[in-house]
């Protein structure tokens, strides 16, 4: 029994480089939502489906909208729409994982709980831009929408990146509810924060009690944003300060449910 | 001691959950090349000393140390690794993706068909863990394990809920990997697995060690052993007197002594007096356990 362990000299044992962080296993997790047909159904083909709706079978295309035209802007709306679900589903996966014990069996391997935090980061992004891609492919194959190449490209840079605040939305919500089924609740959440946000229905139908509480909502600089290039009015202020606050607010609330978690587990 | 270090050093360790004190000053070095177990029943405080020595928590007081270094260095060296009992698994990776998974983690991993082979699960690679049975997903927490080629494999309870059939399989794996030199600690609460398969037994009761030694000796410092032997006329109160003596029981011609020291009970006997046809029987370690962890005091400490 005391014959040296086959293993490699404990000299030679040293900790990940990047805390674990690998494209590996960034793959492995893109493979893996890939794999999941309500997230696939829910991120990529109800935003699809949406657009279809109420971007192309309607007779939007005769009416122009900025430098573009209704269908467009409806296209834009609805990738931010898919964007953000598939940020928040992306973020939320911590969840999943907590409740299953995948993130206990994780602790005892090198990866460092911030390699694991910008591994799913990236998950959601990747899925992000596979959402606002999807959409964007289906505007152009049916030949609706109308904007020029570049305002084609900036508002789905601008959606995409912008969707990275849902994604620290995702991994707060992710953190604060401890079950299998939260994307469930989130996709609800959702819903509703695009309605308040004026993503479904413009904000000019709103009263102008509503209109004032929607400036406020997590949904309405970003729904601002992203739009800007099409409609090419400027941007203002205010819908940054609205989005970067969010960001923050997400952001630091992820952080400090990550403190407490990576404390106790 | 001199330069070769302990896998395992525990000093003074408590764990405190608010008012629950489920580790209550353990001290324990477990050595490289040591096959031990932490056997107790639930809510001895196996669990909660095992999460320390894994890095998952820290002691209230006291320090952990694995290979000379804090616990949470020497995972991320993959110096240990375990098989922890609610670890989970995620359930649309296959098992060989799993397996990927975990050995990118590490700066040396084993080749992930190697570990395959040695869990004994080479079958069923491509299948989704959420289709493969208990058994099966526990051999693959045993090759996640396996990855890093650790120094030191910790497992607790593995082999909670399997049949009779699974565990022999899964101790068996262990029992061939364990022959290369590896440093084992195991927790469980079934007697007959830390009797059958650990060098050393460390008893827990309450979140403190109530024994530590040898499989026998831990069965010995309980119950000590039963001289039995037939004697006849015999004076029970002259056997009471015999040193080493516990407990006498006469039946008729036949004389049951319980003794800590049976050897010097058997010596007695059969040099001072005529007694024959002599037995030395030790207890069974069910026995012993019992005897060991029993609730004496009131009761404290929780997993």
């Amino acid at each position: 029994m005391s014959a040296p362990p086959a293993a490699p000299g404990r000299a030679a044992r040293r900790p990940p480089p990047l805390g674990g962080f690998s494209v590996t296993v960034l793959g492995l997790e893109v493979r893996r939502v890939l794999r999941n047909r309500r997230t696939v159904l829910m991120t990529m083909v109800l935003p699809v489906f949406f657009y279809w709706l109420f971007g192309v079978t309607q007779r939007y295309d005769n009416t122009s909208v900025g430098h573009g035209n209704v269908s467009a802007f409806v296209m834009v709306s609805m990738a931010l729409y898919g964007g953000v679900l598939a940020t928040t589903s992306g973020g939320a996966m911590v969840s999943i994982e907590r409740a299953l014990g995948w993130s206990r069996q994780l602790r005892v391997t090198p990866l460092a709980p911030a390699a694991y935090i910008v591994i799913k980061m990236l998950t959601a992004l990747v899925l992000g831009a596979a959402s606002v891609a999807a959409v964007y492919l289906v505007g152009l194959l049916t030949g609706k929408a109308h904007m020029a190449v570049s305002t084609w490209v900036a508002t789905g840079v601008i959606v995409w990146l912008g969707s990275l605040v849902f994604a620290a939305f995702g991994l707060f919500m992710g953190y604060l509810l401890p079950t299998e089924n939260v994307m469930q609740v989130l996709g609800f959440v959702l819903v509703l924060l695009a309605f308040a946000a004026g993503l479904f229905i413009p904000l000019s139908q709103y009263s102008a009690g509503l209109r004032t509480f929607a400036k406020f909502t997590p949904l309405y600089g970003l729904n601002q944003l992203v739009h800007a290039p099409l409609l090419g009015g400027g941007v203002d202020v205010a819908w940054l300060a609205n989005a970067a606050a969010w960001l923050a607010v997400f952001a630091a609330g992820a952080m400090w449910r990550f403190r407490v978690d990576t404390r106790r587990v | 001691m001199t330069a070769r270090a302990e896998a395992i050093s525990l000093r003074g360790v408590h764990k405190h959950f608010g008012q629950v004190r489920a580790v209550r000053g353990v001290d324990a070095a477990i050595s490289p090349g040591e096959i031990a177990a932490l056997l107790g029943p639930n809510g001895a405080g196996k669990t909660t000393t095992i999460d320390m020595i894994l890095g998952l928590s820290q002691p209230t007081a006291g320090s952990v140390s694995v290979y000379q270094m804090a616990p949470r260095q020497a995972v991320s060296c993959g110096l240990v690794s375990a098989v922890m009992q609610n670890g989970g698994l995620l359930r649309d990776l296959t098992v060989a993706e799993t397996l990927r998974y975990a050995a990118s983690l590490f700066t040396r991993s084993a080749p992930v068909p190697e570990v395959l082979e040695r869990a004994g699960i080479t079958a069923i690679a491509g299948r989704l863990v959420g289709k493969c049975s208990g058994v099966e997903q526990q051999r693959l927490r045993f090759a996640m394990a396996l990855l890093p080629d650790p120094e030191l494999l910790i497992l607790d309870e593995p082999t909670t809920g399997m049949d009779v059939e699974g565990r022999r399989g899964f101790w068996t794996a262990i029992r061939q990997d364990a022959g290369r030199g590896r440093t084992v600690l195991f927790a469980t609460h079934y007697l007959e697995e830390a009797d059958a398969y650990a060098d050393r037994i460390i008893l827990m009761r309450h979140g403190e060690i109530v024994a530590d030694g040898t499989a026998s000796q831990i069965k010995a410092l309980a119950a000590g052993r039963t001289v039995r032997a037939t004697l006849d006329e015999p004076d029970e109160g002259a056997l009471r007197a015999i040193p080493g003596a516990d407990r006498v029981e006469v039946r008729g011609d036949t004389v049951l002594i319980h003794a800590s020291d049976s050897d010097a009970v058997a010596r007695h006997l059969l040099t001072e007096t005529a007694a024959r046809d002599l037995e030395i029987t030790p207890r069974g370690i069910e026995e012993a356990f019992l005897a060991l962890t029993a609730d004496r005091a009131g009761t404290e400490g929780r997993e």
